[in-house]
């Protein structure tokens, strides 16, 4: 208990501390208490998750009710298990890496201390969503790590496109928070609790229950429930169409782009899908949902990383097509997959973020990769890092992402979920695809001749140690990571007691049944799959066109050409929404002020009926001539009538 | 002569007076002395009817109405007078702040 | 004594101060005497405040520490005080909130504090008195009587429109309230006393029913505001001085609220039930339509004064969609969700009403075009503005959160798509107040005069922080408002047979 609280709380206090108090201390003082605070953080998960591992015990614990309405009991309280474990420790870790990697990043920024604040509350907020008990608090966790989103997207608050950005990602982000929210409210409509264990357990009163929205269509509760939440979830983890967020996201400083956009923030809503597995289990209209969103954003995603000029945003799209795998995991009830995949990419893409920040710094803020080149040996460990973070999310054999992967890629394959057959095709050319867009990426920045003009190549050199130690930290796990965990995490039923998978969506047996070790796991992958081919030619095909600039033949340029007008324009995505649907709600708005406010109601009826008021008066008033006698004339004769009535 | 012969006279000065302020259409000072000429008429009334009841009370009202009376005159004059310094006139086609 | 006519003093006593004020101003005493003279006031009241908190005994959902004297024996009303668990945290809003008002005026009053004070004083007696009274007529005596200052704080301290708002204000609310006066007495006639009880559970028949439902609805629809009869409100805020739109916002509109709570559930329930279809489309339309208008306002005091009706719209829906909820559990949760938007909104509204004060003491402008990168010249401003923009959309954690969430997790048992569209203040309310937010603080300094602007005084971050505190207390644990109003709340859904 103790240990858990610490773990959570303390990121918190220390970001309040360096927030509040910020006038107070000195810069060194702010990220030597931030980064201690992370690092207690740290220490405790591993042990809880040590002692877990020893006890295979999962807690359940309320820290206050938050209120209590009736018989509904809203409250704070953690679930301790092998998911929010999982999850936590690999949080802490990269949060880690990040705060210590920020001191060399974040060097010479005013808003120095600022920032650690930020990303320590980042960190608490996190902690707070992935180990809740109850979807109250998960959505307080939810929203908190969206604010904090929002604050660091425009950390720089000068720049236009850092505050557009932000405002962006935080009302994107909302409509997804309307699907989670009414999510919620369809749960407790039928089960009257907010806690999840209560929830699972009374599953059985929303099972088989029809909602009509519409009149005239009716749905299973289930379903509705399941999609609701995964909006929510679509929202968080940038699946289209409520994608375009993310790759704007980039406007915020480096470090946060490896923590909040790349490792952690994104991944919960894979974190909530498999949290919510026994409700989501219910319904295979919602999974295949899941899963068509996952490999189609898996997919179109993936292509847009092709035509980024900008380092970061190329990877920024890798993450959204690496989202898209978790998500087709999701899809095929293969939670556990999922999770895998998530945590393995947490490491290498924050790795990534990183190692191109490093790259940045080095270049003095420049970010345009037509303006790099050759730099592997100016930076030798920032560019043996970056390569192994590029291995490990090709999937290249023996790294950490190629186990993941691959097994996502068994999982769907053998799926019989409706649309797996399609999403697997997707998802193996989405292999093509991320190794095309990273290798593109290796090698114009580290490979062929240094071709920026205005900083020289003379004045580049390596970072500094706090920039370098983190990618050599994350590049451990990186290459390692996905090996060691596979066999006790999707062989051994490690997450058994957290995710549920329905008996008819077993599909994964299979393969775990063929399972014996790492080395076998790695031949079969070349025996049986074709994933690691076109991995290779995906390898081939970029030495040839961007190591050896290979042009390609005349007939292919003006498809290209068109194609990547459309990709460069993200599918007119952006057009869609800032074009058609902004500016027309903010012409309704400005019709609904002038025409029915202004007019119809101020005009019509407001001052209307004063001015009715008004010519009334102005035809009565001529019955007032003013004259003196006159008054008292019918004042005589009325008061005569009146009498005369009262006497008779 | 007999009470309703008063009673007769109460109605005469009361018409006259009532006449007079509707017909009278230039001073305001008329108006004023047709008023005093209403009260008149009431207290004929008061008089006649006290003698028919045998009631004292009725000429006790008529002494008040007297004395009512001259203090509604002095300040019906003082307004006039302030009216007049006002105005510069106490001619009732002028004062019709009234109109709408 | 006080202990013994706690009510009265908290009805009374401030009037009393305010009544000082406006001695002190013919006696010309200085400027910064009347100031601490005012804030000095302040401390017997929250003093008798904390009395009320701890002899109220909020298991207890009868009305407590009632005082009752003869007043007009000829017309039954008494001198008739009473507080519950539905007011009792509407007076402790009024009791915070005063301060911020008195405050906000210290440099804004044109000269004359010490009459801005001394009505902001009588306004607080009256406003308690509005939730204290359990007698119609005394009511009505304090709910037509508040006007007088309001009326007064517009129409002397207010911006260069203000004898048009204040009079469109004033006719618009004194409109309402005749219709209800009507009602008042109708059912005085009915029951032969104008204690708010004994008109509980009249028989009246159903067409008589529905025209005192009208009738009252008409008064507090225009309080509270509902559309289509709100736009009295945002020409209000925009002229009226900051004290004066963070008491209009705070405490005024929650007396619609209130009204519906003591009056029309409990008295004409049947008309309400039949047609709380009607109050919940508009409650939506609010939620909806006013989300479009809030949008595109240029001028920020308007578009908070829209934000407002957007959120009192949740007041009315979570009180009107117990009638169409069979779970007395989620009735439970509507009904507390609307009560707890009412306090939240109090607090966050007054927060953000004496932000843009304090903007516009700087700027004399509330043009947002005219703001942009306040943050470079007044970072903590900022921060505090930004936080208040947070709780204004909702954000969990804040108490702006608490009564949305309830409202919306109880609506669904209404149906869907009222939920639904409840639920579309999460995107909407974040793109105003984003947008809002975006424009005026984030960004390089837009003028040379933003560069220049001051930063906050002792007097402005005080405030703030004191409302930030409460706003992230009730967000944090909710339980101490729930708590303090469920025992009435239960009741009154009891008395309703629901």
């Amino acid at each position: 208990m103790h240990l858990l609280l610490s773990l959570i709380f303390i990121p918190l206090l220390m970001s309040i501390l360096v927030g509040v108090f910020g006038d107070f201390i000195s810069k060194r003082l702010s990220h030597v208490l931030t980064i201690l605070g992370v690092l207690i953080s740290f220490i405790c998960s591993i042990m809880l998750l040590n002692d877990f591992l020893i006890t295979q015990q999962t807690q359940d614990i309320l820290l206050f009710n938050w209120s209590i309405i009736g018989e509904i009991e809203f409250q704070i309280g953690f679930l301790v298990d092998s998911l929010s474990l999982a999850m936590a420790s690999m949080i802490t870790f990269v949060s880690l890496m990040v705060h210590i990697y920020t001191i060399g990043y974040m060097e010479h920024d005013e808003g120095y201390k600022r920032f650690f604040s930020y990303i320590s509350l980042f960190t608490f907020s996190m902690l707070m969503l992935i180990f809740s008990n109850n979807l109250l608090q998960l959505f307080f966790g939810w929203e908190a790590v969206g604010l904090v989103s929002y604050l660091l997207i425009g950390f720089w608050f000068k720049k236009p496109s850092a505050i557009n950005a932000n405002m962006k990602a935080f009302i994107v982000n909302r409509v997804g928070d309307l699907g989670f929210i009414i999510g919620i409210a369809i749960i407790v409509y039928y089960t009257g609790s907010l806690h999840l264990g209560e929830i699972f357990s009374q599953l059985t009163s929303i099972e088989g229950q029809l909602i009509s929205i519409l009149p005239s269509s009716s749905w299973h509760a289930v379903t509705v429930a399941s999609i609701c939440l995964f909006i929510g979830a679509m929202g968080k983890s940038a699946q289209m169409p409520l994608h375009v967020w993310l790759p704007d996201s980039m406007e915020g400083p480096t470090p946060i782009s490896a923590l909040i956009h790349a490792a952690t923030m994104v991944t919960a809503g894979i974190f909530l899908i498999a949290r919510m597995s026994p409700l989501i289990e219910l319904s295979s209209i919602a999974l295949s949902f899941i899963l068509i969103i996952g490999s189609l954003t898996a997919f179109f995603m993936g292509l847009l990383g092709l035509v980024q000029n900008d380092i970061k945003r190329v990877i920024a799209y890798s993450t959204l097509s690496q989202l898209g795998y978790m998500t087709a995991a999701l899809g095929v009830s293969a939670y556990s997959v999922g999770v895998y995949h998530l945590i393995t990419h947490g490491f290498f893409k924050a790795l990534l973020f990183l190692g191109a920040g490093s790259v940045i710094i080095a270049l003095h803020h420049e970010q345009d990769i037509r303006q790099m080149g050759g730099l592997r040996k100016k930076l030798p460990i920032t560019y043996i890092t970056f390569l192994i973070g590029t291995l490990s999310l090709i999937g290249f054999p023996g790294f950490s992402g190629f186990f993941s992967k691959d097994t996502l890629l068994e999982a769907v394959h053998l799926s019989e979920q409706g649309g797996s057959h399609l999403s697997y095709y997707l998802l193996l050319m989405g292999v093509l695809i991320t190794t095309l867009y990273s290798m593109r990426l290796l090698f114009l920045v580290f490979y062929g001749s240094y071709r920026s003009t205005h900083y020289p190549l003379a004045k580049v050199h390596e970072t500094p140690w706090v920039v370098t130690l983190p990618l050599l930290l994350l590049a451990i796990p990186s290459i390692f990571l996905g090996g060691l965990i596979i066999d006790p995490m999707i062989m051994g039923g490690y997450f058994s007691g957290a995710i549920f998978v329905s008996p008819e969506n077993q599909s994964l047996q299979e393969f775990i049944d063929i399972y014996h070790g790492v080395i076998e796991f790695i031949i079969h992958a070349f025996v049986a799959s074709p994933a690691i081919y076109l991995m290779l030619l995906g390898i081939l095909i970029s030495w040839l066109i961007w190591y050896k600039n290979y042009s390609l033949p005349k007939q292919f340029a003006s498809l290209i050409k068109m194609l990547e007008t459309v990709f460069k324009n993200k599918y007119y995505f952006d057009y869609l929404y800032e074009n058609i649907f902004s500016l027309n709600i903010i012409r309704l708005g400005k019709m609904l002020h002038k025409w029915v406010d202004a007019h119809l109601i101020d005009s019509v009826f407001v001052l209307g009926s004063a001015r009715t008021v008004q010519q009334i008066s102005s035809k009565t008033r001529q019955l007032h001539t003013g004259d003196l006698t006159q008054v008292a004339l019918i004042f005589f004769v009325l008061l005569v009538i009146f009498t005369a009535f009262w006497i008779s | 002569m007999s009470v309703n012969d008063y009673f007769i006279i109460s109605i005469f000065l009361f018409a006259i007076a009532v006449a007079g302020i509707f017909i009278n259409r230039k001073n305001l000072i008329l108006i004023l002395m047709c008023v005093e000429l209403i009260l008149l008429s009431v207290n004929f009334n008061f008089i006649a009817f006290s003698e028919i009841y045998q009631d004292f009370s009725g000429q006790i009202f008529v002494f008040f109405i007297l004395t009512v009376a001259a203090a509604e005159a002095a300040i019906g004059l003082a307004i006039l007078i302030t009216l007049f310094r006002h105005k510069k006139s106490i001619y009732i086609d002028d004062l019709n702040e009234l109109k709408g | 004594m006080f202990s013994s006519y706690l009510l009265s003093s908290l009805v009374w006593m401030p009037i009393g101060f305010g009544f000082l004020h406006i001695i002190f101003n013919s006696y010309k005493l200085s400027e910064s005497l009347a100031k601490i003279f005012s804030l000095a006031f302040n401390i017997p009241l929250i003093y008798l405040g904390i009395l009320l908190y701890q002899q109220f005994d909020s298991n207890n959902p009868a009305f407590q520490l009632t005082e009752r004297f003869a007043w007009m024996p000829f017309l039954n009303a008494d001198y008739y005080l009473g507080v519950d668990g539905i007011s009792m945290p509407l007076i402790l809003l009024t009791l915070l909130l005063t301060p911020a008002a008195l405050l906000a005026g210290f440099n804004s009053s044109k000269g004359k504090y010490s009459n801005y004070a001394g009505m902001l004083f009588l306004l607080e007696g009256m406003m308690i008195g509005v939730f204290l009274s359990l007698d119609a007529l005394l009511f009505y005596f304090f709910w037509e009587a508040l006007l007088i200052p309001m009326f007064l704080i517009i129409g002397i301290w207010g911006g260069p429109q203000r004898i048009y708002a204040t009079l469109k204000f004033f006719l618009y609310t004194f409109f309402g309230s005749i219709f209800m006066l009507i009602a008042l007495i109708y059912l005085y006639i009915k029951s032969g006393s104008y204690a708010i009880e004994s008109f509980y559970g009249l028989p009246l028949t159903e067409t008589s029913q529905f025209w005192i439902f009208l009738a009252f609805f008409i008064a507090f629809a225009i309080k509270i505001p509902m559309w289509p009869v709100h736009t009295w409100l945002p020409d209000a805020h925009v002229e009226a001085p900051t004290g004066g739109s963070v008491i209009l916002a705070a405490v005024l509109l929650k007396m619609g609220g209130y009204g519906f709570l003591r009056f029309s559930l409990p008295i004409v329930p049947q008309a309400s039930a039949d047609l709380s279809m009607v109050v919940i489309v508009l409650s939506l339309i609010a939620i909806t339509y006013i989300a479009f208008v809030a949008l595109v306002q240029s001028d920020v005091k308007k578009l908070i004064a829209y934000s407002s009706i957007a959120h009192m719209g949740f007041v009315t829906l979570g009180i009107f969609s117990i009638f169409h909820i069979d779970s007395f559990d989620l009735s439970l949760l509507a009904i507390q969700g609307g009560m707890f938007q009412m306090i939240s909104h109090g607090l966050i509204s007054g927060a953000m009403f004496f932000a843009i004060g304090v903007l516009y003491d700087r700027l004399h402008s509330r043009n947002i075009a005219d703001f942009g990168g306040v943050i470079n010249a007044m970072p903590k401003f900022a921060a505090l503005f930004v936080f208040f923009g947070f709780a204004n959309i909702g954000l969990p954690g804040t108490s702006g959160f608490v009564g949305e969430f309830f409202v919306i997790l109880a609506t669904f048992a209404v149906h869907p798509l009222v939920s639904i569209l409840a639920g579309t203040t999460l995107v909407f309310g974040a793109s105003y107040t984003l947008w809002m937010i975006k424009r005026s603080i984030w960004g390089e300094p837009s003028s040379i005069r933003i560069e220049n602007l001051k930063p906050m005084d002792l007097r402005e971050s005080l405030v703030l922080i004191f409302l930030a505190i409460g706003v992230l207390a009730l967000g944090i644990w909710p339980a101490m408002l729930t708590d303090l109003t469920s025992a009435s709340l239960t009741e009154l859904i009891q008395r309703l047979g629901l």
